[in-house]
């Protein structure tokens, strides 16, 4: 096994996905057949490469500093489920 | 308390002074209505792409280098993955392992010694939207959203809230110098949050830390770390225990308070944002911006020491703020005795500034005007007393001292006949005090200069006062 159903319940949770009993069971058996898969990557020798953190060649991309038009607020808060004048409503975030 | 140590570490969040966001071309500027400097990419629509903002990178490489910090040959960002409302993506495009600069450092002055202050890393990031709060909702304005971020973290090199507010002070007056930031903490362009743990004397293990956040000004930042460490001592003074929390200032009681929400260990789960490519870092900015870095504050209070002759102390107030090092320099190049313009700019200007919640690039005070004040105080055209209420005119009015002498008539007066007739009056308006002094009274002169003085409206040089009335007092005797 390269995953145990407490680890699935685990990353669910950071996810904000809630599973069921037998959902969980399901997704570890795929999870488990998933990286197990991966795992023969381990295999490969890799010595002669160089870590990297992006899969294409490319370096350098940027833009300069100007400023460009930006949407009416009407237009960007207007797909919000909730809404309070021209600000986005959510439920109530408990602070202090 | 005396058996313990203080240990802090500072994480300061810096609002880049970029016109754009870091990610888009919306625009940074403060206080627009609500929603209106949003677009699809810092309101976190699908399918947006960032594209990284080159002078965000340039302040950042800015700050790296006035930091001591080793500036990076290669960068790339990470996603920190997290929900919370303000966060439209819900990552914030951040940098993991390689930021943009480590292991800086910056010096601060403490009982008259510099003390090193290491600064593990300095990073870029976006910023999150803005939340408000009513009763029964919380609502979100995105306009904040995406705003360059640097995050600034120091080791944990801090013994005391002392160390913590002079730090804060020398990096604020570093970052103005270099122009990157409002550093404004009430708008919320600086922020700072303090991780802090106590330990028994000897011991090498680090305590248990809270972390504290929730302060709004450098003083706030000082009170809640001696509460907190205050706190901490007496909890394992009474054989508690320490829990390793987030915890809350409350500046209206000055306490510190672990947040009501539950408090969840954080998994962030960093991984390379595949939206944006790696970027050589010191090759591409470095050079851009080695010629636009300033004189900085340490090596300036330095040169003030060698080259006007001030003391430590003096040099460090004058360098604290640019703009007041500047206007010293100007008033400096007219006038020679650099220590009395010192003492103006750090006495009588200083004090009005503070009055008046002014600074001295918008105080209406020629560098002219202040030191064509000192010369006619050397040359006893004015005395030192009626300068002072020269200059508080001369800031209000905006004119010219030597033209308000004029004006107002203040010339000092050594006329001897002119001061013989004060002190006539004097002596015969005050016989009792006359009759101190010839008892042996000897302060009872000064109580008759300050009335000559008083008479001739504080325009009589005293020193010839002083001298007519001793000789005077001397024949009524
Ligand atoms: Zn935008």
């Amino acid at each position: 096994m390269a995953i145990t159903k407490d680890t699935v319940k685990y990353a669910a949770n950071l996810a904000r996905i809630e599973l069921s009993e037998k959902e969980l069971e399901h997704f570890t058996g795929q999870l488990d057949r998933v990286l197990e898969y991966v795992h023969k990557l381990e295999g490969l020798n890799v010595e002669k490469l160089a870590p990297t953190s992006h899969v294409m060649d490319i370096k350098n991309v940027y833009r300069d500093d100007i400023v460009k038009e930006s949407l009416p607020a009407s237009e960007a808060i207007k797909n919000a489920p909730a809404k309070e004048g021209d600000l986005f409503k959510v439920q109530k975030i408990i602070e202090a | 308390m005396t058996d313990y140590e203080i240990v802090i570490g500072l994480e300061v969040h810096l609002q880049l002074k970029t016109k754009s966001k870091v990610f888009c071309g919306c625009s940074t500027a403060f206080g627009a209505p609500p929603n209106t400097h949003v677009c699809p990419v810092c309101l976190g629509f699908p399918g947006s792409l960032p594209v990284l903002n080159r002078d965000a990178l340039k302040l950042g490489a800015k700050t790296a280098i006035a930091l001591n910090c080793r500036v990076e040959e290669e960068i790339k960002f990470d996603r920190k993955n997290y929900f919370y409302p303000d966060l439209p993506k819900a990552y914030q495009i951040s940098q993991f392992s390689q930021p943009l600069s480590r292991h800086g450092y910056l010096q601060i002055l403490f009982d008259g010694k510099e003390k090193r202050i290491g600064i593990t890393r300095v990073h870029l990031e976006e910023d999150t939207g803005k939340l408000f709060h009513t009763q029964d909702a919380s609502l979100i304005d995105f306009n904040r959203s995406g705003t360059p971020l640097l995050e600034i973290v120091s080791e944990p090199d801090m013994s005391s809230p002392e160390e913590a507010y002079l730090y804060l002070t020398a990096l604020k007056s570093i970052l103005e110098y270099i122009d990157v930031s409002d550093c404004n903490m009430e708008e919320g362009s600086l922020r700072c949050d303090a991780n802090v743990s106590v330990r028994k004397k000897g011991v090498k293990e680090l305590g248990v830390k809270t972390e504290i956040k929730n302060m709004n000004s450098f003083k706030a930042v000082k009170a809640a770390l001696e509460y907190e460490a205050e706190r901490q001592i007496e909890t394992i003074g009474s054989g508690g225990k320490i829990t390793q929390e987030t915890r809350l200032f409350d500046s209206a009681r000055g306490v510190t308070e672990p947040m009501r929400s539950k408090e969840e260990s954080h998994d962030y789960r960093y991984f390379p944002e595949p939206d944006l490519t790696p970027f050589d870092f010191a090759k591409n900015i470095l050079e851009d911006v080695k010629n636009e870095m300033p004189e900085l504050p340490g090596p300036k209070r330095k040169r003030f020491m060698s080259n006007y002759g001030l003391s430590d102390y003096d040099a460090a107030v004058l360098v604290s703020d640019k703009a007041m090092a500047d206007y010293f320099e100007k008033c400096a190049s007219l006038y020679r005795n650099s220590k009395i313009i010192a003492n103006w700019i750090m006495g009588d200007i200083s004090a009005y500034m503070k009055e008046h919640g002014l600074t001295i690039d918008r105080l209406n005070l020629k560098s002219e005007y202040l030191t064509g004040m000192l010369d006619m105080i050397d040359k006893g055209v004015i005395s030192g007393k009626i300068a002072k209420s020269l200059l508080i005119d001369s800031i209000q009015t905006g004119k010219d001292p030597i033209l308000l002498v004029k004006e107002k008539g203040l010339e000092q007066i050594t006329d001897a006949g002119q001061i013989d007739q004060a002190v006539d009056q004097v002596i015969k308006e005050n016989q009792k005090i006359v009759g101190d002094f010839i008892s042996g009274k000897q302060n009872a002169v000064m109580a008759l200069v300050g009335k000559v003085m008083t008479k001739t409206k504080g325009k009589a040089n005293p020193r010839k006062v002083i001298e007519m009335l001793k000789k005077r007092l001397k024949g009524e005797a």
